[in-house]
């Protein structure tokens, strides 16, 4: 039986596709986006999560680590994460529950006798699954076609959660079994794309047209990313400037979708990235702050409507 | 929202709750008249009768439904017949912070001197407390159980359609009927059917007085008022008077006006339990509705004008002084009178008409606590319906709370009541389920589940009144699996639940013997038939419940005893009694433990929910069937009111690492902190419980505003509600929070560990947000309710 690291099971999901859904987040990103807010989910292998704040510095788990990754200093544990090979064993000894592990092994057989366990609440929702991340398309093609199809089989509906970055033979193995795909479109621009998640968007484009030419079922999904007053040049207006929309517009013309999500950037994952142990941002340059703010409601509203003006507004949600 | 119900509801909420000395004053008059003279029925009714002939009447200006329980809004009777309060009593309800009821010096003084002589050794508390074994008495001090009926009268009563159809007149007709059939030559108890008969008779008498007397007030005040539409309505109000109650309402407004001097009659002629409820009131009121609006004498707004005239008059109405422990387990205002829109009706049909739509406006812009205001959800309810009363919870003051109407009517069915009996049932007070009309349930009080497994871990021994009232069933040391433990704490809660029914039977009997209610007993079915009365099992069905309490806290005191101590061996049943003792102060490491590693109810997590259905199948199997002296049965109940915060006052720490004196778990709801799957996942663990086998259960979920937020949002909260309900759950609602307990949260964030909120695109556990994000949404929140 196949089987992969999840890192989270969120029941009474209610924000990623239609109804009452159970999201599985599987780790594993092959992106970088620079506003992340599940920076747990990046790395494909577990992670030790520890923040520093919860620490009553008993240390318990200076006396646990097999790696001597932790000492205590001033009275708080301090991590050196560099060394730190996320056994866990630290973990349940943590009088402050200051550390936690991202990521458990889970066969598919688990995971969906997860799920099913909110089948009422699907059916009377119209909800389902979802799967998300990472990367959910990150799991290989076997592990995939063995969830997607053991979920359908015991009658849930799948949604795939996905940047769109991966090789087509991924999508071929979730196409008949999903229900929705979730695609995440973050700037048509390929320069700006580069810059905000490490990678071309070329392939996330080719994946979206091949979709829409086989009649998927997709609901488009764009974080509204705001610059901050020091950010770059690369982010001049981040991904909602004129140029930008009517780029995102343009590439989804031809494109046969359901509705657009505009899902406004927020900094909760910046806490998280300080439990991980990360320093700067997921891409490594930019030490410091990031470049972006949450959009102002304003900002929202003017894309709204313009993405309605060009789709129809019962097309666009937030 | 018209002019005038503006007025009336700030008056209803602007005023401050006060003690009326005059039902005291005019039934003391009665009992020192009659009393020895006339038969117990009779003395009541007559003091009923002397109380109407002579209390005060009271108009507000502008309103459209009269009469109030004392002389003003807020003014609440008291009732020594069956508690006669001290000075000291009524200057700690002076005084108190909350649930205050003002009272003066010279009423203190009035009270010392003319009531308490007379009552102090007669009150039914005394004559209960002094009936009472020594067992009982022990087991009441520590907080096992506690005792409804010690201050308050047996209630729990829910009107039917007989008023609509019928006047007092020609209930007094019916009765008299009853009397000239009475057999005296074979039924040995003809005479005393004689007597309570007579009693309903002149409890008729003093109705159709008050009826007079109203009319007559309106009268005169329209004599001399020169505001022609003020006038127009104290003409109204004479009119209405003059056929309500002694004659059946023609139309809408003499309907809502008859149950309101019924609801008087009740509340006055006792102080029972929950006041009293107009029940299925869409149903009853609608074939006047329809009238009326075909003749062309009322429109919409009249009528919910008219509905909201009479929401102010529930909420002008306190519930009855309580002190002691009877305060400390239903510490509100609130007299739960709780109002049934929606469900079926009695052909089986979906019962949703245009007063129900009405009624759930009128909740909408009054938001008043009072009536308690529910709706019946069933399979064949209209989305539209449901989504009207959603869209209202989500708003965040707790109302409308959902109930299921098939849930209701099994329950009921499996009680042995009729179909048709059933469909026309609903729930009242919290959420007890009652055949309304044709029931007397009763709720004797609530039991301290978890408590009993704590003194079973003393071996029977009470660290609260520190004395040993247990059985002594061996020391944490002598239990060596789990299965010996909790074979011991069965024996110890069939221990209790003796003492507790053995009280219960005396004091039923009490009820029965000496505090009748004729006035009740005319529109309980069959009590005139039977000549017997409501508090004597004259009803056709005759419940009493026991209301569990602290599931939550029990499941996982047991979880974390079966996990720790038998299964893993982390520590012995001694060590961790002894941290109980010792409030876990010293055993931070095995506190850490317990908390972090126990299979908790509310997860899903089958684990802890077989522990949750064992434990509530002992005790529901141990209560149910068993016989009351009213001829009926007692069944369960899972709901508290506010009873859990008491029960966790008498406590030490628990076994499952709740600290001293913490409040117990609330309803079926998981622990304070235990859940952390979310709301399905509680929905899921608690409807692992057999709801059809109780007599009602409660499930509050909290969420902030944004998770309902839009069309989406309500969708899924209703579509939550089907699911429950589909899984057979009884009752749920729904708090949305708001800014004071997020700051709650984030300064205690253990005890709210099962609190959602909505981020941004997502939504999360609080608990697991930074400070500054914490910050963010607690603004946040406070913007969404402007």
């Amino acid at each position: 039986m196949q089987s992969a690291y999840v890192f989270n099971i969120q029941r009474f999901s209610v924000h990623d596709g239609d109804g009452i859904r159970t999201t599985v987040f599987f780790k594993g990103c092959p992106l970088r986006c620079l506003w992340c807010h599940n920076p747990e989910g990046l790395s494909a292998s577990p992670s030790l999560l520890y923040s520093a704040e919860k620490c009553v510095g008993c240390g318990a788990c200076e006396a646990i680590c097999p790696a001597g990754a932790v000492k205590i200093e001033d009275g708080i544990a301090k991590e050196d994460f560099s060394l730190c090979t996320s056994c866990g064993k630290c973990v349940p000894p943590c009088i402050g529950s200051a550390r936690s592990i991202a990521g458990v092994r889970m066969t598919t057989d688990e995971i969906v006798r997860k799920c099913v366990a909110d089948r009422m609440f699907y059916e009377e929702s119209g909800g389902g699954v979802t799967l998300s991340g990472g990367e959910i398309l990150m799991q290989s093609a076997e592990f995939l076609s063995e969830l997607t199809y053991k979920l359908y089989d015991a009658g849930l509906s799948v949604n795939i959660d996905t940047s769109g970055f991966a090789s087509w033979e991924k999508f071929e193995a979730v196409l008949p079994y999903t229900d929705t795909f979730l695609y995440d479109i973050k700037s048509a621009d390929s320069t700006k794309h580069k810059a905000f998640t490490g990678v071309s968007p070329e392939i996330i484009f080719e994946n979206l047209r091949r979709l829409s030419s086989i009649g998927a079922k997709i609901y488009i999904r764009i974080p509204v990313i705001a610059p901050s007053g020091d950010a770059g040049e690369e982010f001049e207006g981040a991904n909602f400037t004129e140029d930008d929309l009517s780029g995102i517009i343009a590439l989804l013309s031809d494109i046969r979708f359901q509705k657009i999500f505009l899902l406004p950037y927020h900094n909760t994952g910046v806490y998280k990235t300080k439990s991980l142990g990360m320093t700067g941002n997921y891409l490594g340059n930019f030490p410091g702050n990031l470049p972006f703010v949450p959009p102002t409601a304003e900002r929202i509203t003017e894309m709204k409507d313009a993405l309605s003006f060009a789709f129809g507004r019962d097309r666009v949600v937030y | 929202m018209t002019n005038r119900i503006k007025k009336l509801r700030e008056t209803s909420l602007g005023t401050t709750p006060t003690i009326s000395m005059e039902r005291a004053r005019l039934f003391t008059e009665a009992y020192k008249k009659w009393s020895g003279t006339v038969s117990v029925p009779e003395m009541r009714a007559l003091a009923l009768r002397h109380f109407m002939e002579n209390r005060s009447l009271y108009i507000e200006e502008g309103e459209l439904i009269v009469g109030e329980k004392g002389e003003y809004p807020q003014s609440a009777p008291t009732f020594p017949e069956l508690c006669c309060h001290t000075v000291e009593d009524l200057e700690i309800m002076n005084d108190r912070e909350v649930i205050f009821f003002k009272n003066t010096k010279v009423q203190r003084e009035w009270h010392r001197d003319n009531i308490i002589p007379y009552w102090e050794n007669r009150s039914i508390r005394k004559r209960i407390l002094g009936a009472m074994s020594p067992e009982w008495k022990d087991a009441y001090a520590a907080g096992i159980f506690t005792e409804f009926m010690e201050q308050r009268g047996p209630g729990h009563t829910v009107c039917s359609d007989k008023i609509y159809c019928k006047g007092f007149s020609d209930y007094k007709r019916d009765i008299e009927e009853a009397i000239l059939k009475l057999d005296y030559q074979n039924d040995p108890l003809a005479y005393r059917r004689r007597e309570e008969l007579s009693g309903m008779s002149i409890a008729c008498d003093a109705i159709i007085t008050l009826g007079h007397r109203y009319s007559e007030l309106a009268l005169q005040l329209a004599d001399t008022e020169e505001d022609e539409d003020k006038k127009a309505d104290l003409l109204k109000i004479a009119e209405n008077c003059s056929v309500v109650p002694e004659f059946a309402p023609k139309t809408f407004h003499q309907a809502l006006q008859m149950y309101w001097f019924v609801h008087l009659a009740v509340t006055t002629e006792i102080n029972p339990w929950d006041s009293y409820s107009p029940g299925r009131l869409d149903q009853h009121v609608y074939p006047f509705y329809k009238h009326d609006v075909e003749a062309g004498i009322l429109d919409s707004e009249g009528a919910l004008e008219l509905l909201e005239c009479l929401w102010v008059k529930f909420n002008n109405q306190p519930a009855p002084p309580k002190v002691g422990v009877t305060l400390k387990e239903s510490g509100t205002y609130t007299d739960f009178a709780n109002i049934n829109t929606g469900g079926i009706t009695p052909d089986g049909e979906d019962g949703v008409n245009d007063v129900s739509y009405l009624i759930l406006d009128c909740m909408d812009e009054m938001k008043l606590l009072q009536p308690s205001s529910n709706v019946q959800i069933s399979k064949k309810t209209p989305n539209k319906f449901l989504m009207r009363a959603v869209e209202i919870a989500s708003k965040g003051w707790g109302q409308p709370a959902f109930y299921n109407t098939e849930a209701i009517i099994q329950e009921l069915l499996s009680a042995g009541k009729s179909l048709e009996d059933a469909r026309k049932g609903g729930t009242s007070g919290c959420v007890e389920t009652g055949a309304f009309g044709n029931e007397a349930y009763i709720l004797t009080g609530y039991f301290n589940i978890p408590k009993i497994l704590e003194l079973t871990l003393y071996n029977g021994y009470d660290h609260y009144t520190g004395k040993t009232i247990g059985l002594q069933l061996g020391n944490a040391e002598d239990f060596g699996s789990y299965d010996e433990l909790y074979s011991a704490f069965c024996k110890q809660m069939e221990y209790f639940l003796d003492i507790k029914i053995n009280g219960s039977a005396v004091i039923e009997r009490i009820y029965a013997d000496y505090m009748p209610v004729p006035f009740l007993s005319i529109i309980t079915n069959d009590c005139i038939s039977s000549g017997t009365d409501y508090n004597a099992g004259g009803a056709r069905y005759n419940t009493s419940y026991i209301q569990g309490v602290g599931i939550g806290t029990i499941t996982d005191s047991l979880s974390s005893i079966k996990r720790h101590v038998y299964e893993n061996g982390d520590f012995t049943l001694r060590e961790l009694v002894d941290a109980m003792a010792a409030n876990f102060e010293g055993y931070g490491a095995m506190l850490h433990q317990i908390r972090t590693d126990t299979p908790f109810y509310g997860n899903d997590d089958d684990d802890a929910d077989d522990i949750m259905k064992e434990v509530f199948g002992f005790y529901q199997k141990s209560v149910t069937g068993r016989p009351n002296v009213r001829g009926g049965q007692y069944r369960v109940n899972m709901l508290p009111t506010t009873c859990h915060v008491y029960f966790g006052e008498v406590m030490t720490a628990s076994p499952n690492g709740r600290l001293a004196a913490k409040p117990v778990s609330e309803g079926i709801s998981p622990d304070k902190g235990a859940d952390t799957h979310g709301p399905t996942a509680v929905i899921r663990s608690c409807a692992k419980m057999d709801h059809l086998r109780t007599g009602g259960t409660l499930l509050n979920q909290k969420f902030t505003p944004a998770v309902l937020a839009g069309e989406d949002g309500k969708r899924n909260l209703a579509a939550l509600i089907r699911a429950y309900f589909a899984m057979d759950g009884h009752h749920i609602q729904f708090n949305v929070i708001d800014k004071k307990t997020l700051i709650a949260a984030q300064n205690h964030p253990e005890e709210y560990r099962d609190l959602i909120v909505r981020v941004a695109g997502y939504s999360d556990h609080f608990r697991n947000l930074s400070k500054a994000l914490q910050d963010e949404i607690i603004e946040r929140t406070e913007q969404s309710f402007t």
